[in-house]
């Protein structure tokens, strides 16, 4: 399938160009967010009823898992609010251009830095802490709030996005899962973008910003790092500048060579297998476990999901491709190989997701009406009942889900073991194994 | 600076003011009664203000688990009050005083320390005086152990007893209230009776001092208040019996044993010595007083006087047998 330039249509193109749709969002997703702390804070300490937990762990959950990572790969970090006020503090101004002299530090990030190291750290911080997290309201506040002012932080220190870039937790995994997703953001020429003076796009100009995500889009060859904030379409002086409908996966043909981004993989494989015995599972010792925070049995719990992550499912993937004869050293083999575990992954947080999204997404409906727990009534739903829904299609869909994942990542092993010239047949097995591991988790 | 930078800034501080004053504004003008687990704090807040004949309007919610809230010596339905949800009660209060409210769901084994205190102001017409529960006008020691040194073979029949009762035998509610029922069967021992006959006619008498309505009244109160521990059966074995038996267990293990939760296994009301040897007025100073550090909580601020009465009534079926 040949791509589709979508900003060929000068709907797309203007509502992209023009500042005042995303500002439009921006306040809108703000204000949410800003009223999700509050609620974590102030309203009931019942999870079910809570806005902040009601809304940001099965409603946002559900788009970003379902809708927004699978169909607009970083469409979530186009209208994320956690950077705003930092990044207009950052520049001293919402829209206007910004001053030719920094007015925080504007350091850059450190090399040692500049990787997903601290994303996958700070993926699996909260992971190990989820069973709490995901139900206790205030905790949900307080994480919200520390991402709020870690991003503003941040922002007053380094130069651009640093904690979008480098820290957010939910950042790494969108990016990773972005490169299987149909929507890019790409240069037209890349002659243009050659011989364009100043390049305008990275370092900014009067029509707009330099790169928030710290890439320059000439040199765009993967969606991981680009957050589709589209101030490049702004400040490209050529109109050099497309967002393109592609097929999926298209990323994958060229696999990633770097551990951070492989262990990624890993870390998102590992916690979605996790989460499915742990909180979908009929394991009671495993919930106290992963539930009582600080306990003797949760730092078991804690050291068995690190090994998981990082020893067992490694180890054995290791194994697997450890015989396959090629000239490439076995770390660039290990990290070209884990891309067929990209789609592998996001199918498995897919068919996880669904489960817990469709059991609970009825609490949507009544929190709307009272998102604090304050009795209010606001769309007369206060009242609904928890109800499960569409529990008839919930295993097909999982199954489908799960299979369709196998089937795309063995393509994608085909690619990759193809593109290093190593057979793909340990990746498929090891796809297999995990995928039948996940399939008896969830049904 | 140009209007749309201007523009844009007050859209933005306008949607922050409005995420963060509105749910604290309507946060601070919706105050809410909390109920949680005694071991987490029970009510909050625990002390309400009231005036006579002013309605009340309270709104409760529970942050952990189903409880329920009435207050004591009212005639109110209970109502229940649900995780996240909010519970709108209103109450009249027609007499000052201070009136305690309670958990009424099983929510806990510290489900009766959930208790509150509405404080009701403003002068009534028709002032009562506290009268003084039987128990002290007798001068009975209820905390040390009155047991029946003699128990029947079988289970005395108020059926039976009825046939063998004479108008000699003194049946009233005063003989009733202030003797047990071995200190009735032992002044029987100068007639002809046997000892069998004799205990058949203490059932009868105890049967002829309650009422079909009280005894369904009592078992009602039973259910609802004291089965828990107690057991369904009044044999001492409720759903919270073996946790607060070891709950008192490790609190006297501790150092600070006397300051903690104390508990121990609830009372047997199947074990006939210990029931044959209590008056009824023996046992409605337990239920007045509570157990002093047994566990046994006090419900002379819940129950009427009569429900005490129809309680005590519906305690002793479990040792004679009565009419269906």
């Amino acid at each position: 399938m040949a791509k589709i330039e979508l900003t060929r249509n000068p709907l797309i193109k203007n509502a992209l160009k023009s500042r005042y749709p995303q500002l439009a969002v921006f306040v809108v997703m703000l204000a949410g967010y800003i009223f999700a702390i509050l609620a974590g804070l102030i309203g009931t300490p019942v999870g079910s009823h809570n806005f902040s937990i009601v809304f940001v762990w099965i409603a946002w959950w559900a788009i970003l898992i379902l809708v927004a990572v699978p169909f607009f790969g970083r469409g979530w970090c186009a209208v994320c609010p956690i950077p705003l006020p930092g990044e207009w503090l950052q520049r001293g101004a919402i829209l206007a251009p910004p001053d030719k002299k920094p007015k925080w530090l504007n350091l850059r990030v450190p090399k040692i830095f500049r990787n997903i190291w601290l994303q996958n750290i700070s993926f699996l911080l909260l992971a190990l802490f989820s069973s709490v997290l995901l139900t206790t309201p205030n905790i949900t506040g307080i994480v919200l709030a520390a991402m709020l002012f870690a991003a503003i932080g941040l922002s007053t220190i380094f130069e651009r996005r640093a904690f979008c870039r480098y820290l957010c937790p939910v950042g790494g995994f969108i990016g990773l899962y972005s490169q299987t997703a149909p929507i890019e953001l790409r240069i037209k020429d890349k002659q243009i973008c050659v011989t364009c003076d100043g390049k305008p796009c990275y370092n900014g100009s009067q029509a707009g910003y330099g790169c928030p995500w710290d890439v320059f889009p000439g040199g765009l060859t993967k969606n991981t790092y680009c957050g589709l904030c589209m101030e490049c379409i702004r400040t490209c002086p050529h109109d050099n500048i497309a967002v393109n409908l592609r097929p999926f996966s298209a990323d994958l043909a060229k696999p990633s060579t770097r551990m951070d981004e492989a262990f990624k993989a890993f870390i998102m494989l590992g916690s979605a297998m996790i989460y499915a015995g742990v909180l979908l599972g009929p394991w009671g010792a495993f919930k106290d476990a992963a539930y009582n925070v600080g306990t003797s049995a949760w730092f078991i719990y804690a050291v068995i999901f690190l090994a998981i992550i990082f020893v067992i499912l490694p180890g054995f993937f290791t194994l697997g491709i450890l015989k396959t004869k090629n000239t490439l050293p076995l770390k660039q083999r290990f990290a070209s190989l884990a891309t067929a575990l990209i789609p592998l992954g996001l199918m498995f947080w897919v068919a996880f997701s669904l489960s817990f999204v469709l059991t609970n997404a009825s609490y949507i409906i009544a929190a709307l009406s009272d998102p604090l727990g304050l009795g209010w009534n606001l769309f007369g739903t206060a009242n609904a009942a928890w109800q499960p829904m569409l529990t008839s299609v919930l295993a097909p869909a999982q199954t489908l889900a799960l299979v369709g994942g196998l089937i795309w990542s063995a393509r994608t092993a085909q690619k990759a073991a193809n593109e290093a010239k190593v057979s793909s047949i340990p990746v498929i097995v090891y796809c297999f194994a995990t995928t039948s591991i996940m399939l008896w988790l969830l049904l | 600076m140009k209007r749309s930078e201007l523009l844009s800034r007050i859209l933005v501080i306008t949607g922050i003011i409005l995420a963060i004053g509105a749910p604290l504004y309507f946060w601070t003008s919706t105050p809410l009664i909390h109920a949680r687990m005694a071991e987490n704090g029970g009510w909050s807040p625990d002390v309400i203000q009231a005036e006579v004949g002013q309605p009340l309007h309270i709104k409760l919610t529970s942050d952990d688990v189903v409880h329920g809230f009435a207050v004591g010596q009212m005639d109110m339905a209970r109502v229940d009050i649900l995780p996240g949800k909010v519970t709108d009660v209103t109450l009249t209060f027609d007499k000052p005083g201070i009136y305690t409210f309670f958990c009424t769901r099983w929510c806990g084994l510290n489900h009766w320390r959930m208790r509150g205190t509405i404080e009701v102001s403003g002068s009534s017409s028709d002032p009562e005086p506290a009268s003084v529960p039987l128990y002290v006008t007798l001068d009975l020691d209820i905390d040390v152990p009155h047991e029946s040194p003699v128990i029947p073979s079988s289970q005395p029949s108020a059926i039976s007893g009825q046939n063998l009762v004479t108008d000699s035998i003194d049946q009233s509610t005063d003989y009733y209230r202030a003797n047990s029922p071995y200190q009735v069967f032992d002044e029987l021992n100068n007639t002809s009776l046997s000892e069998a006959q004799r205990w058949d006619v203490v059932a009868y008498i105890w049967q002829s001092n309650t009422t079909p309505d009280s005894l369904a009244n009592g078992k009602q109160l039973y259910a609802q208040n004291c089965a828990a521990c107690h057991g369904e059966n009044g044999a001492g074995d409720g759903v919270f019996a073996a946790d607060l038996a070891l709950a008192g267990e490790e609190s006297m293990q501790s150092m600070s044993g006397a300051e903690n939760l104390m508990m121990q296994t609830p009372i047997d009301f199947t074990d006939l010595q210990r029931m044959l040897g209590a008056s009824p007025a023996l046992l409605q100073g337990k239920i007045l007083r509570g157990g002093m550090g047994t566990g046994m909580p006090m419900w002379g601020v819940i129950f009427t006087e009569e429900q005490i009465w129809d309680l005590i009534a519906y305690i002793y079926s479990f040792q004679f047998e009565y009419p269906k």
